[in-house]
């Protein structure tokens, strides 16, 4: 017994053949995006100008900056559904902060202190008392949106200082805005974290088995807790955007960006079970939300008709390959 | 007596009183039988939207269209009634229920027959059933000249000295306790909400259940959509606009547990007559009503932490340990 074996080569990735890249979720979101861009330029010819382009990417970098987050969150098989109420709250604190005569700086701080509160708050009551994410959320929904009402009612604070104008509404260098360009980093620092960092293994250990990322050492609470406080963070930066590119702010800003947060999510080939997902599929996923609101904003159709499309785009993408994977079963 | 306090309806039901006794003390009428009557008739269109919630939630789904669903039936039968108004209204009840199973249906085949999440089908749905509303109206309103007196008046008529609508309310819990408490398909939703795989060797269709549960909640989002239009007398894109949350906050206070498995049909009642009660009071105690929302907040909170000291399980106890160490 003197060759004892080798010891055993494990690879951190399994070697992929090239037709899975090819029939992978984010392929078949390129496609669409594809299909749709073309089908955009052929109905209007005002789609392909470098300004209504730029204008276009107004339509999910907000939206698209809490869905990274939240795309972590669900992979590691939480969600957090008070996202909209986070910025109202956040929004209503810097107007407040208005009043008293603060200056830019002091109102992009409160914006992303507020956001990093609610989200610790909701973070806490998950992991602390281990209640369930779903529920948690929709209460601090309801409170933080509630405290938005409490405090505005039925008025609007205005009167942000015009240096504040830039987050929203500047251009970093000729059609690029300083939003797209956030988006950029934000899915770079995301990518970067889900992907290569033992932080992203971890989230992706929790969603598959928390029972037995907890048994291998990994810290399931005090993971999901800096979850939940980068999504309360995302979604306080996103409300610097929000009420910079609006100006003002009304308590009901932002009502029902949550769904369509986890729409692009959802879309973008996150399983909502937790586990699974992509950086790159949500950036696709928020690429191709704004090309259909875009696209059929230019051709007139009202913004209710649109969500007909992304809800149906969500049910399609995602039965799609259930169906395929039916009809080569043979089943 | 200690079997007696370990329901939860029984806590439900005294924190419901203790509010009244608050309530009572800024303003005496408040406790008087009449009011509860017309809070209880306020609350009855929450109370049966919270029960059809109720069933799917048992089974480990969530409807998140049940509002839209709502607002979509609502306008199908509104817009017959103001196209026909010779069509009685028990037959567009019908027209309403069947409306709604078919929304209702949709979500469930998806949910059965493709295996999507619950969560992802009707929030896609959610979205296409509102938008479906602005399809069929054009975005016009259906206004209360153009409904006709009956489709308005059937549900304020009184029967008894008690108005229709509580009736209507009345009927469908008692149908629920009944489906919930004396047949094999209510003892299958709680079934398959506790353990879903013991429940598919037990015999039970799993896939075909939450089908059927689909079904149900999408004919109360029918029956109510109806009920709605001729209490607020309007039917509009923007009906019933975020109320899915309502609905389920409703659960969560009955102690509806969202793994599903745990709950009752009283719980979702009491659970939505606190939140009708909430909202009675605030204008009659001269709180702004904009504090409702981070009330009824509070109070989903408040009862999930409660909720959950009841539920938790033991095995993970020593994880817990654990963990804090």
């Amino acid at each position: 017994m003197t060759d004892t074996p080798a010891p055993r080569h494990i690879p951190d990735r399994l070697d992929k053949p090239l037709s899975s890249a090819i029939f992978s979720w984010e392929a078949l979101l390129v496609v669409v995006a594809v299909a749709i861009f073309a089908v955009n330029s052929f109905a209007s010819p005002y789609f392909l100008d470098p300004w209504s382009l730029s204008d276009l990417t107004f339509n999910f970098t907000e939206k698209a900056l809490i869905a990274f987050a939240m795309a972590l969150l669900i992979i590691s098989g939480e969600i957090d559904l008070s996202v909209a109420a986070i910025i109202a709250l956040a929004s209503t604190m810097m107007g407040m902060a208005v009043q008293a005569g603060a200056g830019t700086p002091v109102l992009v701080l409160i914006g992303i202190v507020v956001g990093l509160g609610c989200g610790a708050f909701n973070g806490l009551l998950v992991t602390r008392l281990g209640l369930p994410s779903i529920v948690v959320t929709i209460g601090t929904m309801s409170l933080f949106r509630g405290i938005a009402f409490i405090i505005l009612g039925d008025q609007a604070y205005k009167g942000y200082p015009a240096s504040f104008a830039f987050f929203g509404q500047g251009y970093v260098w000729w059609v690029v805005s300083f939003e797209l360009v956030l988006f950029l980093v934000a899915a770079i620092i995301y990518g970067f974290v889900l992907h290569r960092t033992s932080f992203g293994r971890r989230v992706f250990a929790i969603g598959n088995n928390p029972v037995a990322a907890q048994f291998s050492g990994v810290r399931v609470g005090r993971i999901k807790f800096i979850l939940f406080c980068l999504t309360g963070l995302m979604s306080g930066i996103a409300s610097v955007l929000i009420t910079s590119r609006l100006g003002s702010t009304r308590p009901s800003i932002a009502q029902g960006y949550e769904l369509e947060a986890i729409t692009m999510v959802v879309l973008g080939g996150v399983s909502i079970l937790g586990g699974a997902g992509s950086i790159l599929g949500v950036v696709l996923a928020a690429f191709i939300m704004g090309l259909v609101t875009f696209g059929l904003g230019l051709l007139n159709v009202p913004g209710i008709v649109m969500s007909i499309f992304i809800g149906l785009l969500l049910i399609i993408v995602i039965a799609m390959p259930i169906l395929w994977r039916r009809l080569r079963g043979g089943r | 007596m200690k079997n007696f306090l370990k329901y939860r309806e029984i806590w439900l039901l005294a924190a419901i009183a203790v509010l009244i006794g608050l309530i009572s003390t800024r303003f005496p009428g408040f406790s008087d039988p009449a009011n509860l009557r017309q809070v209880f008739n306020d609350t009855s269109i929450l109370m049966v939207l919270a029960l059809g919630q109720m069933v799917v939630i048992l089974t480990r789904s969530i409807d998140l269209s049940m509002a839209s669903n709502l607002c979509f039936t609502g306008m199908v039968v509104a817009m017959l009634n103001a196209a026909h108004p010779a069509i009685p209204i028990p037959l567009l009840i019908v027209v309403a229920l069947l409306v709604g199973l078919v929304l209702g249906a949709i979500n469930g085949l998806l949910v059965w027959r493709l295996n999507i999440p619950s969560i992802v089908v009707t929030l896609g749905t959610l979205t296409i059933y509102r938008g479906a509303t602005f399809v069929i109206s054009g975005g016009a309103w259906v206004n209360a000249d153009q409904m006709s007196p009956d489709f308005i008046g059937l549900q304020r008529a009184a029967f008894l000295g008690i108005p229709v609508l509580s009736w209507i309310a009345l009927l469908v819990i008692a149908l629920f306790f009944l489906l919930m408490t004396r047949t094999a398909l209510g003892r299958s939703i709680y079934a398959i909400g506790v353990n879903p795989t013991a429940s598919v060797y037990a015999g039970i269709d799993v896939g075909r259940t939450k089908f059927i549960v689909f079904c149900i909640s999408g004919m109360i989002g029918g029956l109510c959509g109806y009920l709605w239009i001729s209490r607020y007398v309007i039917a509009s894109v923007e009906v019933a606009n975020g109320y899915e949350l309502n609905i389920i906050a409703a659960c969560v206070i009955g102690g509806i547990s969202i793994a599903g498995g745990i709950g009752s049909v009283g719980g979702a009642v009491l659970g939505a007559l606190f939140l009708g009660i909430i909202s009675n009071a605030l204008p009659v105690i001269n709180i702004s009503p904009f504090w409702q929302m981070a009330i009824s907040g509070s109070a989903i909170i408040l009862a999930v932490v409660l909720n959950a000291r009841g539920e938790r399980r033991q095995g993970r106890i020593i994880l817990k340990k654990a963990e804090a160490a």
